[in-house]
């Protein structure tokens, strides 16, 4: 029987190690997280979905993919690696009551009590509208929903959902009774505070943060898969520039999953789901050209301003730079454990410097995982 | 355009030059293809150490490090006297304790009980070592901006040397009094002739553990391993940098010019650190890389003139961080007509002419 | 409920929980920055390294992506 090797657990990997599954193939899934569902579902899988937890795929969680050379092997490899959100540095982002908006989520879905806190969810996109509802459902006081879009995009793209009635209902729903706000952001976070743009300053107990959503293209770009502007580069069958190599999940939900089971299906069965694939992938389009990134965003550190968190180098020192590689030798910048994954995105908006070039360990690791790699 | 000395390469070497040729008041221009300080002068441990392979290479290293201490460098070079500890596994790598400790004024013999006292992590059984406490190390990307802060770089790369200087990449034509080449193992692209080979290394950097090493610590089997000319070689050798992270290296290897990881390779060479630190293997690795150095078939670097006013420093494998002084004060004396600190005559390159 | 040890506080924990979301009920601090500034996470994902604590004697762990077990020593440096 072929094999199929799918890394990452969450809706694309799920389906497509289901797909994979149903056309014969020997599946095992790999996830780098305590628990199935990625950092979307994270262990509470919608019942709809429970389908794609198929008996038949070995399944190991908490399995850290540092290198490539610590892969199994196997006839085809599907990349599912998902997303990651993208913070933009203003002064106090680095105060611990400032979190990500799906970094928040995933500490209330681990064990954070959240009840009757007060939270202010900021940044841009849908999803800072999906975490909103989700801590006002586990009974958070969500004061405000800041989008930095301008109003009138958010409201033409709300108009055009009306072509995709169930799009609108589930985003009306999600705003259901939620404060939301448009051409607004955080100029800066002081303790147990923010002061957003348009609004003033507004006291909370957190501040839930997302400028959108940057692809995990570490793996694919370590197995030599073609990466331009951030995204792994595929073809229709969600086939990357490597043979045997599959990349599933950039962007929503309903697009991850068609975009697994297109990676785990046979040829004939994929090609019926590609119209379904397109018209999400434009969909996806659409919200990128709604929650743009505005200028004003790069105006908002000051020189003080952490840039790098893990080594502490503020803006100042890493504007004057040439490039990624000059700020990275010269200021530490990006250099510490979380090997610029944070502020690499940010660099990226802020100075229009291109992601640099990975090598393995792709995660800090133990010494010891690494005393038996082989080519 | 037209300067006195064209400088090709903003590495440690180059920028060493360009930093003595100014203080003598010559007009120096640097060009660099990619960033300063970002090849083997990156690459590298930024070990200041003293070196006896050779009366040649003692004599360079030790001169070398004089003049690293007499540098006044910023914080950012983050340079600490930590001292070389050279480590003996047994009784045969003792009997070279003694002969080191010989030739390296204020070396301090240690035997197996002061091994421990000085470093805790490494594993019992070790017959003793040799610490030379005037070793250093420092971070060489900042030491080599720091060292051309006062000197124009230019970010191309040399197209062709001309009979009055040379052609750059971005097609400017540059009249130099002097040219020279510090570009390490890019230097036989423009000349072909001289032995320069890359000798591949891979190194990994943990997170930040202070207090867990103490010294810059190297196997005295680096000597078997490392220089000796075997194809593929490992060797223990590790160094704390001053943010508690752990340098852990080393590996040599000719005949492989791809920058990619090699796997393998790099697994054995951390057996081996494990091998002298049962504990590392806790420590959580967060960066590997590799670099090449610029070797020479005797070990020593290449000092001086190859052509009318084209002169040379490269050639430095993994002593370049080190060396990089003494070689710009061989250079500026030659250039003065002084009389050098040591004797230039083992580093020409018309040795291998 | 899971009984694990922060900074030598005793805390009991349902189980699932995180270690990152055990210290955030009793701090909002996880660890002290390199220049001293306090920290706690950010990313919630196991990306930002900014939980990371001291588990078991192990410093550097990722407090987010492990889950409580019972007896945990988990300390913080801030």
């Amino acid at each position: 029987m072929p094999s199929t090797l799918v890394i990452g657990g969450g809706p694309a990997g799920l389906a497509a190690a289901w797909a994979a599954v149903q056309t014969g193939d020997t599946v095992t899934l790999l996830d780098d997280n305590p628990a199935l569902g990625g950092q979307i579902w994270r262990g509470e899988i919608p019942s709809r979905y429970r389908r794609f937890l198929d008996p038949r795929v070995t399944v190991r969680t908490g399995v850290q993919i540092h290198s490539a050379a610590q892969l199994p092997s196997a006839d085809r490899i599907i990349l599912a690696t998902g997303t990651r959100e993208r913070f933009l540095p203003f002064p106090g982002w680095t105060l611990p009551h400032v979190l990500g908006a799906g970094g928040l989520q995933a500490m209330v879905k681990s064990g954070l009590p959240i009840a009757g806190k007060r939270v202010v969810v900021a940044g841009s996109g849908p999803l800072l509208l999906a975490v909103a509802a989700y801590l006002r459902k586990r009974g958070a006081k969500v004061l405000l929903v800041a989008e930095q879009a301008p109003y009138a995009r958010v409201a033409a793209f709300t108009r055009s959902l009306w072509r995709q009635p169930g799009k609108l209902l589930q985003a009306a729903q999600l705003g259901l009774g939620l404060r939301y706000r448009t051409d607004s952001w955080p100029l800066r976070a002081a303790p147990g505070s923010v002061t957003l743009q348009g609004h003033g300053v507004l006291p909370c107990d957190y501040l839930a943060c997302g400028f959108g959503l940057v692809t995990n293209t570490e793996l694919p770009e370590l197995l030599g898969c073609k990466v331009e502007s951030g995204a792994v580069i595929t073809d229709s069958k969600q086939r990357t520039t490597v043979p045997h190599i599959y990349f599933a999940g950039a962007g929503s939900v309903d697009r991850s999953i068609l975009e697994g089971q297109i990676a785990g299906f046979d040829l004939e069965r994929a090609r019926a789901l590609y119209p379904a694939r397109d018209a999400a992938v434009r969909f996806d389009r659409l919200l990128d050209e709604t929650f743009q990134l505005r200028s004003e965003l790069n105006t908002l550190a000051t020189p003080e301003t952490i840039i790098c968190r893990c080594e502490d180098v503020p803006f100042s020192a890493v504007w004057q730079q040439r490039d990624w590689r000059s700020a990275k030798l010269q200021t530490r910048c990006g250099m510490g454990p979380c090997q610029g994954r944070i502020c690499g995105p940010a660099l990226e908006h802020l100075c229009g410097w291109p992601a640099a070039s990975v090598r393995p360990p792709i995660f800090p690791t133990r010494l010891e995982n690494l005393l038996d790699l082989r080519e | 355009m037209t300067t006195d000395v064209l400088i090709a390469g903003a590495g440690i070497v180059g920028a060493a030059i360009a930093a003595a040729f100014r203080e003598e008041g010559g007009k120096c221009l640097v060009v660099e293809p990619h960033t300063v300080g970002g090849g083997a002068t990156a690459a590298g441990m930024g070990h200041v150490v003293v070196m006896d392979d050779s009366p040649a290479q003692l004599a360079l290293t030790e001169y070398s490090r004089r003049l690293w201490d007499a540098l006044p460098v910023p914080p950012s070079v983050e340079r600490e006297h930590r001292g070389t500890l050279w480590v003996a596994a047994d009784a045969e790598e003792m009997a070279e304790v003694a002969r080191k400790h010989a030739l390296f004024p204020a070396s301090e013999i240690l035997d197996e009980r002061a091994l421990y006292e000085a470093e805790p992590e490494l594993r019992p059984g070790l017959a003793g070592g040799l610490l030379v406490p005037g070793d250093s190390v420092v971070y060489a990307p900042t030491a080599a901006s720091w060292l051309l802060r006062l000197t124009p770089v230019r970010y191309t790369a040399i197209e062709s040397l001309t009979p009055d200087g040379a052609l750059l990449a971005d097609g400017t034509q540059v009249s130099a009094g002097l040219t020279i080449l510090a570009c390490g193992t890019g230097i036989t692209r423009l000349l072909p002739e001289l032995p320069i080979k890359p000798r591949k290394g891979h190194l990994a950097i943990t997170d930040r553990y202070p207090g867990f090493l103490r010294h810059q610590l190297v196997e005295l089997g680096y000597l078997k391993s490392a220089h000796g000319h075997s194809n593929e070689s490992v060797a223990f050798n590790v160094q704390p940098r001053s943010t508690g992270q752990i340098l852990i290296g080393s590996s040599r290897q000719y005949g492989d010019e791809s920058p990619d990881i090699r796997p393998e390779l790099l697994s054995r060479m951390l057996r081996r650190a494990v091998e002298y630190m049962p504990r590392l293997v806790d420590l959580q690795v967060i960066r590997t890389w590799t670099g090449f150095r610029a070797a020479t078939p005797d070990s020593l670097p290449l000092i001086g003139p190859v052509r009318d006013r084209v002169w040379v420093a490269a050639g430095h494998e993994g002593l370049g961080i080190t060396t990089s002084l003494g070689s710009a004060a061989l250079l500026l004396d030659r250039l003065l007509g002084d009389t050098p600190a040591i004797p230039p005559e083992p580093y020409l390159p018309e040795r291998f002419a | 409920m899971i009984a694990v040890l922060i900074n030598g506080r005793r805390i009991d924990v349902e189980p699932g929980t995180t270690v990152a979301a055990a210290v955030m009920r009793l701090q909002a601090g996880f660890r002290r920055s390199v220049t001293g500034e306090l920290r706690g996470p950010l990313c919630g994902m196991g990306i930002c390294m900014e939980c990371r604590v001291t588990l078991n004697g192990r410093p550097h762990e990722r407090s987010c992506q492990l889950l409580c077990a019972p007896g945990m020593e988990i300390s913080t440096d801030a």
